[in-house]
């Protein structure tokens, strides 16, 4: 078997969802090839020549390729799919941008947001919202699959000595281009990334309150911020903290849930956290049910105390 | 310009499902079905973009059993001027339903498409992007902000980072996220009205289309339950229990 995945990059630094990615391709054994397709991104595809279990590199580079379109990159992909038996990405919005193009170009099917690998064709995968998970058998010869990367453990970075090779980017289709882009600027980690989250619903009341008795807590922690759906819709945190089916997918050591209800959609995105703590001054919230810590109370007294209470800790 | 509008019949959003006993799927059996959410969005934007001029008509379209009727009369409650049924009773997998509004797209002709950017069942998130390929149209998914301006779509992406804007050349197909708009109830009068509204039956077999599902599912399982929790009495104890019993605090 061999193996293509699609690296996540930003041109500057390989995103961690690929290390997940590539661990997810080394389930299903066999040869991984990582194709790295952007501008300037050399040092990228010299990062993912050291990931441990890659054998080979593909690198694009190209002015096109600086903001990827999905029309261009499932051209690229698709140029290079002949002779590999799975093609990954992650299931991220990068991934699940490009990648049902490329299942449909090649007419197969996809196999969405895989948790587990049971055998080379048959994956895991969680359906409505999470609450069922199904196990589906895939008889395509070729397997286009996108990877939940909360479910599998990063690759390590080092350890790996693939070849790098450039490969010729196909024309650009033209039908779309690239306007502009803003990205949230943050001296936290990534949602994706972090080892804490605090993440905040629609009791946090307002923008200001929101920033102001989260932001504290979050710095003390080192944690970056998350949000209800509710409170992006209400615009106390902008649309890339929103936490859930629909949102971003996270699994944190720790996920604090403040003044938010825990609906099944949100429940979707942070369940598979390792420690779950609650703040909620209704004692019959959802959030309770899948809480590890709960503690019923006004968090507008609460979560200062907590904030407290953690600077008087030793470390 | 016409505007097509593809919408899925789901289980409605607030129901809690339980997985079938013998492990074969999730219980449909009486439970409440409604529009996807997604797709709810995406039919409010294209009501929105005939009302100012625009787009000259919506129509709706949808596959699977009869009952999607209800849906595709729902959508029409909303605004859309007519509807398409691709009738079957058989599993529809997201390639399937690509093959399938290709071929209506083909006999529609549409100068934009909009779609949810996933069904809430199967959380797939394939089909717009799938049927943009099969059209070779370009497309934007996850759409925020959507505006027409010569012969183009200017299009708001949501993406993991933040936002991004793009440009796509019409025909093309753009993807609904939540909060591209908060659709519209519909009106007592505007159900009534949608029940007279022309719906077209088609089928698979009438559009040539080979929907045999190239997925097997195995099984449908319960996700394991996360061991249920405490409740601490205060901030003190709960320092206490990540510290020494979680181990979550450096
Ligand atoms: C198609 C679809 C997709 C969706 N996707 C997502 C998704 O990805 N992510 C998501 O989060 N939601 C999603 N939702 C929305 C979801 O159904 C809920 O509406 C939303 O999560 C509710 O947000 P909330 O918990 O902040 O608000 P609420 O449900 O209003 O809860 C607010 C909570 O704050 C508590 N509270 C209020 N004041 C205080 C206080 N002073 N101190 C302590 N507690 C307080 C209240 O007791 C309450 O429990 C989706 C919905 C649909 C239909
Ligand atoms: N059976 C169907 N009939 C009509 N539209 C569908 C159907 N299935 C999926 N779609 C469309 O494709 C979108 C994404 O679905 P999915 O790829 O299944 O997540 C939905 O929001 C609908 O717009």
């Amino acid at each position: 078997m061999t193996i293509l995945v699609i690296a996540e990059h930003d041109n500057a630094a390989l995103r961690a969802v690929t290390l997940n990615t590539i661990t997810a391709a080394s389930r299903i054994g066999g040869d991984i090839t990582v194709l790295v397709a952007g501008h300037g991104c050399a040092g990228v595809a010299a990062a993912a020549a050291a990931v441990a279990g890659v054998s080979r590199v593909l690198l694009a580079d190209a002015p096109a390729f600086e903001h990827p379109l999905a029309e261009d990159v499932a051209a690229l992909v698709i140029a290079l799919a002949s002779g590999h038996s799975h093609v990954l990405a992650p299931a991220t919005s990068f991934g699940k941008n490009f990648m049902p193009r490329v299942a449909a170009l090649l007419d197969v099917a996809q196999v969405s947001d895989i948790v587990g690998v049971e055998a080379p064709d048959t994956f895991v995968r969680p359906i409505y919202a999470g609450n069922a998970l199904a196990t589906v058998r895939s008889i395509d010869a070729t397997k286009v699959i996108t990877v939940r990367a909360t479910a599998f453990d990063a690759a390590p970075a080092d350890g790996g000595s693939a070849t790098v090779d450039a490969v010729e980017a196909p024309a650009g289709s033209g039908l779309s281009a690239f306007v502009s882009q803003t990205l949230s600027k943050s001296e936290r980690p990534s949602l994706g990334d972090a080892r804490v989250v605090v993440s905040g619903g629609r009791g946090l009341g307002s923008a200001e309150q929101y920033r102001g008795v989260l932001e504290p807590l979050a710095d003390r922690l080192g944690a970056a911020l998350g949000a209800s759906r509710a409170a992006v819709d209400s615009g106390y945190a902008p649309n890339d903290h929103q936490v859930g089916q629909t949102g971003q997918i996270v699994a944190p050591e720790l996920y604090i849930a403040i003044g938010l209800s825990g609906a099944i959609q949100h429940l979707a995105g942070m369940k598979a956290s390792r420690v779950i703590v609650a703040i909620n001054k209704d004692s019959d919230a959802p959030i309770f049910q899948v809480a590890d810590y709960g503690l019923v109370g006004d968090l507008f007294d609460v979560v200062p105390q907590l904030v407290a209470a953690l600077d008087a800790e030793p470390g | 310009m016409k505007v097509l509008v593809p919408v899925k019949r789901v289980i409605d959003y607030n129901v809690r499902i339980r997985v079938a006993a013998d492990g074969s799927g999730v219980d449909t059996a009486n439970v409440k079905m409604s529009m996807n959410p997604f797709d709810e969005i995406a039919v409010e934007e294209a009501v929105r973009l005939r009302e100012r001029g625009a787009a000259t008509e919506v129509v709706v379209v949808s596959c699977g059993v009869a009952a999607c009727q209800d849906t595709l009369r729902a959508a029409m409650a909303i605004g859309a001027d007519r509807a398409v049924l691709v009738a079957t009773d058989a599993e529809l997998q997201p390639l399937a339903v690509a093959r399938l509004l290709h071929a209506v797209a083909q006999r529609e002709q549409p100068g934009l498409v909009i779609c949810g950017k996933q069904a809430i069942d199967d959380d797939a998130s394939q089909t717009g992007q799938m049927l943009a390929a099969l059209l070779g149209w370009g497309q934007a998914t996850f759409a925020s902000k959507l505006e027409l301006s010569d012969g183009r779509a200017v299009v708001t992406r949501e993406i993991d980072g933040g936002l991004e804007t793009i440009s796509v050349a019409l025909p093309a197909l753009v993807t609904t996220d939540l909060r591209l708009n908060e659709p519209r109830y519909a009106s007592l009068p505007n159900i009534m009205k949608a029940k007279k509204k022309p719906l077209e039956t088609l089928t698979p077999e009438a559009l040539g289309v080979d929907v045999t599902p190239r997925l097997i599912t195995v099984r449908v399982s319960e996700p394991a339950k996360r061991q249920s929790g405490v409740k601490v009495a205060d901030v003190a104890e709960l320092v206490r229990k990540l510290r020494d019993e979680a181990k979550v605090l450096r």
